[in-house]
């Protein structure tokens, strides 16, 4: 299957097997789970919210290389971003993963775009999904920070 | 014995032969041969069990148990007698101790419902253990909630093996009913039924063994392991899906209230009081899967003609061979090294998680299945999230497992 190395490019294996900022911020502001109950795919998502920007955020959990790429690339991209920025970034990503024909910005998406290769796997698109709809759900409650305890 | 030279017979048959009689299996998937090892998931189907089905719906569709006329006499004979091949296939004592239901987990609803509803109360035990199917876990905790009832777990040990020490503590004069599966569809561990039924016994409680995965690969008999009840399904023994038999004794199944009503169950129905029929059209109410029994009939016709201990034997030989390449490759490390075991080799690999290796298998042709398969507690146990996992069948070939290890190996190249 051609597919495969589309699926499983250097760089998607490289940020599986060394994830950027794979660890918890302490303190953060928001905290939401990711949780796939078919395959077992769990992700956290940490983020420090400061003046509507994600000034920081991060991750931990256990899934497969496609999950994990996934989490660590858009952690990489959010960094630093507006919460409108970031909203944007998740509707692109969105568009390329489930909806074949949708015209895509590709600015917005940089080398998130290596991702679309996973649409060739039906069945492994909501791997790659999984970690984009925690943040959708974290920032749409971005008023209401979740307590770490 | 050397594992790598044993010849591709089930008994007296050639697998070459018997690989003709399922057409499904001679495709290419992704341009590659198919090497089908998601029997454990389900089986696929003889050649004689799809043209059972076509000829019902073909040549004498009709009702079963009610009409006078001749295609509903020759529909009900036909699925009656698929009743008593099922009685001979598990070794019952009569064909009246044999309910059509839809699947196993329909089996063990039935008797959590009917016999637990009625035989738990407050404090009493229901026991099963950590390797259990979520069918046999759910249908317990629903139960003991309502009731009150406790649910103990036997604990297993590190190879996937029941801790029997900690079963017999765990048995007690409240212990009411004991669930356990036969063979683990995770690890492939075949469990001691006999004496956990024996040991079950001696404290009065009931016992119900889940079946989906040994009957398919085992010679069953439920006299002789002396259980109470006994549930398995239809498409896992080369039948068709929505089909499943659920064994009872028979003076228990007649102490038994019916699971559902409606037609068929009943002798006579008025507004003020309604008779219930006789075994087992009790337990069975509305039209059952007419095509789907008489077809697990013809598949049960056709193992019993390869043997069941041939099958078996067979397979083992598969598995055997199959887990010795997996231990010999690096980074790979087996999850079940019960002594007894059949069905199935799981596996995790340091490289890539189980979905992973799935997906790269897929592309090669060879379907296994990857995820927890429905034993999350057990997950839990090994601390892994899931396991990729090879399921045989006695149509698999020695070149199905070379296929296997062959494709193992390019994860290991795209991961390592």
């Amino acid at each position: 299957m051609s597919g495969l190395n589309d699926l499983y490019q250097e760089i998607l294996l490289e940020h599986n097997s060394k994830p950027r900022n794979f660890k918890i911020i302490d303190p953060h502001t928001h905290y939401k789970e990711g949780f796939n109950p078919l395959c077992g795919d769990r992700i956290q998502l940490y983020v420090d919210m400061q003046d509507g920007i994600v000034s920081d955020i991060s991750f931990q959990g256990s899934g497969c290389a496609i999950s994990r790429a996934s989490t660590s690339m858009l952690t990489e991209t959010i960094k630093g971003q507006s919460i409108d920025k970031a909203n944007l970034v998740f509707e692109e990503v969105r568009k390329m993963l489930t909806e074949p024909d949708a015209e895509l910005n590709l600015e917005v998406l940089g080398d998130l775009e290596m991702l679309s290769g996973v649409t060739d796997f039906p069945v492994r698109i909501k791997c790659a999904m999984l970690s984009w709809h925690a943040l959708k759900s974290l920032l749409e409650n971005s008023e209401d920070p979740v307590s770490t305890e | 014995m050397n594992q790598k030279d044993f010849k591709e017979y089930v008994g007296q048959t050639s697998v070459e032969i018997i690989r003709q009689e399922f057409p499904i299996l001679s495709q290419l998937v992704n341009g590659k041969p198919l090497v089908y090892l998601d029997n454990g998931a389900t089986t696929q189907k003889p050649v004689c069990v799809i043209q059972a089905i076509e000829d019902y719906y073909r040549e004498y569709n009709s009702n079963i148990h009610r009409g006078v006329h001749t295609l509903s006499q020759i529909a009900t004979d036909k699925y009656e007698e698929s009743r008593d091949k099922v009685r001979s296939f598990i070794n019952a004592k009569s064909s009246e101790e044999i309910v059509f239901v839809r699947g196993t987990t329909e089996g063990i609803n039935l008797v959590a419902e009917s016999y637990g509803r009625a035989n738990l109360a407050e404090g009493d035990d229901v026991i099963i253990s950590t390797m259990e199917h979520h069918s046999n876990i759910v249908p317990w905790q629903m139960i003991c909630e309502s009731t009150g009832a406790n649910l103990k777990i036997i604990p297993i040990d590190d190879d996937g093996v029941l801790e029997m020490n900690a079963y017999e503590a765990l048995l007690s004069d409240k212990t009411k009913i004991v669930s356990i599966v036969h063979q683990s569809n995770t690890l492939g561990t075949i469990n001691p039924v006999k004496m956990i039924t024996e040991m079950a016994h001696q404290k009065g409680a009931v016992v119900l063994i889940d079946g989906a995965q040994s009957a398919p690969h085992l010679d069953v008999d439920v006299q002789e392991i002396d259980c109470d009840f006994f549930a398995f399904s239809g498409h896992k023994v080369c039948g068709p899906t929505g089909v499943g038999i659920l064994y009872g004794k028979k003076h228990i199944l007649e102490n038994m209230k019916p699971y559902q009503g409606g037609g068929d169950m009943i002798s006579s129905v008025s507004f003020e009081h309604t008779t219930y029929n006789d075994l087992p059209y009790k337990f069975e109410a509305g039209t059952p899967n007419i095509a789907g029994g008489i077809g697990l009939g013809v598949a049960i016709d056709y193992l019993m003609s390869l043997g069941m201990d041939n099958i078996a034997n067979y397979e083992k030989e598969l598995l055997l061979y199959a887990r010795l390449q997996l231990k010999q490759m690096e980074g790979v490390h087996i999850i079940g090294e019960a002594e007894e075991f059949g069905g199935v080799v799981s596996f995790v690999m340091d490289c890539a998680h189980p979905h992973d290796i799935g997906t790269i298998l897929d592309s090669d042709g060879v379907a296994i299945r990857t995820g927890h398969h429905c034993t999350q507690p057990l997950m839990d146990r090994f601390d892994i999230p899931a396991t990729a996992r090879a399921s045989v069948s006695f149509y698999n070939t020695k070149s199905d497992i070379d296929a296997l290890i062959l494709s193992v190996d390019r994860v290991s190249e795209i991961f390592g």
